[in-house]
């Protein structure tokens, strides 16, 4: 056995497996049972071991249109006519329930998306059960929104691997809550989450046929949001699929939100408190490996402090343990997948190839699964592509800025418009920044905060439309 | 003898100038009944890229403006509208036909609707922005922001009070606008423009490009530097107005669809028309000591 270099080191601790029943294959929840899919079926495994997690139903065209046609029914027949004071209970029930079966959609959470257990358990999970809660007060007072009353009938939802179940409590909730019935399609590489969510929906007794969840990839979601019977499309994901649903919805009278991608920078000034500063850009970029739409994943640093900075920042970055999603004591997880891992490792190349310093923390990484450790580049131009494209990992651009001006113009030269950091003590500079960054979140002395009352969503090609708050039910309402 | 009339030849409106269209192109407007009227500009694509330009420049400094300060500068114009009345009735008569009285009565509605606006610049904030009480020791506000540059195809048959519905809820929240005016009645939008040019507007926040749609609203559609766009015009023209959905996509525009037809400009436009061209800002600071 090999001597520990540290004594204090952490002993490993372990979530246990045993709480969550993996069933070895999963059909598709239509109409309130499950169903078998008509396409191939595939394989969803965790990121951490590539073990085989289950077998997982692929919706094909038939199976989609019986799918809309079953939220059709529910819509016409029971949810679109119900009080919204009944909807409301049923939504705080199943609110109810995510708290009380927390622990089981934490661990099941972390095995099939690769996500560090002490995320799960302190983020996706409290914020999603938070989600239902809010939005099911709103069902009996939509009056008040400002956004009219009346519901807009099926809504097809598209969700992405990142928050498998935080994104499709994004999605279910307000729209459930407004009125709409629902087909949503999780990510193919973690749907099992939303899989128990439909049992969920069973335990809740909630009428068949208001959420309708299929599995698949690509051509499935493809065939859901061009359904014809279709009136809502909402979707997180890539910029470019995205831009293939603005055009597939082109020319017909479907609504559509889209939250896509982001480049956001953080900016920390020379007055900021350093330290605060430092965990801000930790959490901010490390947060779930970095795959997150709003990552702070370009760092401006003022360049008196810049030095100072990348010290304190590298002395962190030492601390952060990457290893087995299930043990509370990991920071940083697994790699959603073997496809995305390739593109982080393509990117990064490209960052060296183009002149950037690369610097990772000594990081041991385990043999099995999908992993890369948190990275920096330093010396990076406004010109280098690892400054310009998402990412979606756990890789900080590092540039460096004088004046104020010079930090805005930096952090707005982006087609992404999603959100931005400012670190500053200055008060006045944080709202003159606030005010000139081209951004929907900003967060101030902090990052990567998420609230159900709080609205969410980009400018330019970070997409259109608003998640959260009353801002959020307008996407739902007529 | 009888006297001749000069007759004049209509320029673009773009910057706060008034060129002719870089292509030299023009076109002859004849009123209602088939009389000559005027010559007007018939814009080109390059004409469709500086008009962008120049809304761009002009940006910063529109969006910078206090709500107040843009409240009055839409309060002038409608001012300025009055003044210039007799002017308006006639080119509505010309354009869309009809008595003098029903001008009069359109004129007096597209003066009342800059007014109706006028007053929303400063009220706009709060009624769609807000205090988020979230579930932690954060102050946390959203605002709206105006997305940018706007590219508006005004209504076709509605030729002033359709204009002017659908470019006062654009530039009120301090977008900028590029407007492809009715290509058949331009003469109320090229009188709006003069207008706008004696009226405090800042160069460059409205620019009115006249002649075919199908000569500039391509261009517009697919330009990277355009925000939103608002498809007004293109009511009954569903194929002309997928393509542009299509083309709008390249960018993700925010995009105002077009209505099946051309709606009642009359009817009340509650905030809808300003909303579409917002975003909604949302800033996070902790609270503590």
């Amino acid at each position: 056995m090999a001597k520990k270099s540290n004594p204090f080191e952490y002993a490993p601790a372990l979530e246990s497996r045993s709480i969550v029943d993996i069933s070895p294959s999963y059909g598709l929840f239509v109409d309130g049972e499950f169903v078998d899919g008509h396409g191939h079926s595939f394989k969803t495994i965790s990121p951490a071991t590539e073990e085989v997690l289950a077998e997982v139903a692929e919706a094909d065209a038939a199976d989609v249109d019986r799918a809309v046609k079953a939220a059709r029914r529910a819509h016409s027949r029971v949810w679109g006519r119900m009080p919204g004071r009944e909807r409301a209970k049923y939504l705080f029930r199943i609110a109810r329930i995510l708290q009380e079966r927390g622990r089981e959609l934490a661990v099941l959470e972390s095995i099939d998306n690769g996500k560090p257990i002490k995320e799960t358990r302190d983020v996706d999970v409290p914020i999603a059960a938070a989600h239902f809660f809010y939005y099911a007060g709103w069902a009996d007072k939509l009056e008040y929104s400002g956004y009219g009353s009346q519901s807009l009938g099926v809504a097809a939802q598209v969700i992405p691997w990142n928050f498998p179940l935080l994104m499709l409590a994004w999605k279910i909730a307000p729209a459930l809550a407004c009125g709409n019935t629902i087909v949503l399609k999780p990510a193919e590489t973690t749907p099992l989450t939303a899989l128990l969510f439909a049992e969920i929906c069973q335990q809740a007794e909630l009428p068949p046929g208001v959420v309708n969840i299929i599995t698949g990839a690509g051509e499935t979601g493809r065939a859901l949001v061009s359904h014809p019977d279709v009136d809502k499309v909402a979707f997180t994901g890539s910029t470019e699929v995205g831009r293939a649903i603005a055009q597939a919805v082109a020319g017909s009278q479907k609504r559509v939100t889209l939250e896509l991608g982001g480049k956001a920078a953080n900016i920390v000034f020379e007055d900021a408190a350093l330290d605060q500063a430092v965990e801000g850009i930790v959490n901010g970029i490390f947060f779930n490996q970095g795959h997150v739409c709003c990552a702070g994943s370009r760092l401006l640093v003022q360049e008196s402090v810049a030095d100072d900075v990348l010290a304190r920042l590298k002395r962190r970055m030492a601390t952060l343990r990457l290893g087995d999603p299930l043990d509370k004591n990991t920071d940083i997880g697994a790699i959603n997948s073997a496809e995305q891992l390739a593109k982080i490792r393509e990117l990064s190349d490209i960052g060296e190839q183009e002149g950037a310093g690369r610097w990772s923390p000594p990081c041991e990484l385990p043999d099995h699964g999908f992993w890369f450790p948190p990275t920096i580049f330093t010396g990076v131009t406004q010109a280098h592509r690892i400054a310009r494209e998402e990412i979606f990992g756990p890789v900080l651009s590092v540039l460096t800025f004088r004046t104020p001006a010079e930090a805005v113009a930096k952090a707005n030269n982006s087609p992404y418009g999603l959100s931005a950091g400012i670190w500053t003590e200055k008060g006045s500079l944080i709202l003159k920044m606030a005010s000139s960054l081209r951004a929907g979140v900003v967060w101030a002395n902090t990052f990567n905060k998420f609230d159900p009352t709080s609205p969410f969503g980009g400018y330019k090609e970070s997409g259109y439309g608003r998640e959260g708050g009353r801002h959020g039910l307008e996407g739902y309402l007529k | 003898m009888t006297r001749i009339d000069v007759r004049k030849t209509n320029k673009l409106f773009i910057g706060g100038e008034f060129p002719r269209s870089e292509s030299g192109h023009s076109y002859v407007v004849n009123d209602s009944r088939g009389r000559f009227v005027a010559n007007v500009a018939l814009a080109s694509r390059k004409d469709a890229r500086d008009a962008v330009a120049a809304a761009r420049k002009a940006f910063p400094g529109w969006s910078g403006r206090t709500a107040y300060n843009r409240g009055q500068v839409l309060y002038r114009v409608a001012e300025v509208m009055q003044d210039r009345r007799p002017q308006f009735v006639e080119a509505v008569r010309q354009g869309e036909g009809g008595t003098t009285a029903a001008a009069t009565k359109v004129v007096d509605a597209a003066i009342d609707r800059l007014v109706w606006y006028a007053g929303w610049a400063d009220k706009l904030t709060q009624v769609v922005g807000n205090a988020n009480p979230v579930a932690g020791p954060f102050f946390n506000l959203s605002t709206p922001e105006p997305t940018g540059v706007v590219a508006v195809v005004a209504p076709t048959a509605s030729s002033l009070l359709g204009l002017v519905s659908v470019v006062a809820p654009v530039v009120v929240s301090g977008n900028t606008a590029v407007v492809a005016a009715s290509p058949e009645r331009p003469l109320a939008a090229v009188t709006f423009a003069e207008v706008l040019a004696t009226s405090d507007v800042p160069g460059g926040v409205v620019n009115v490009l006249t002649g075919a749609f199908d000569r500039t609203v391509p261009t517009l559609s697919s330009h990277m530097d355009v925000n939103a766009i608002d498809l007004a015009g293109l009511a009954g023209d569903p194929d002309q107005a997928h393509a542009c959905e299509v083309a709008a996509a390249d960018n993700l525009k925010r995009v105002r669809r077009a209505p099946v037809q051309e709606p009642d400009w009359t009817a009340d436009p509650g905030t809808g028309p300003m909303t579409a061209f917002l975003e909604t800002k949302t800033v996070w600071h902790p609270i503590g000591v």
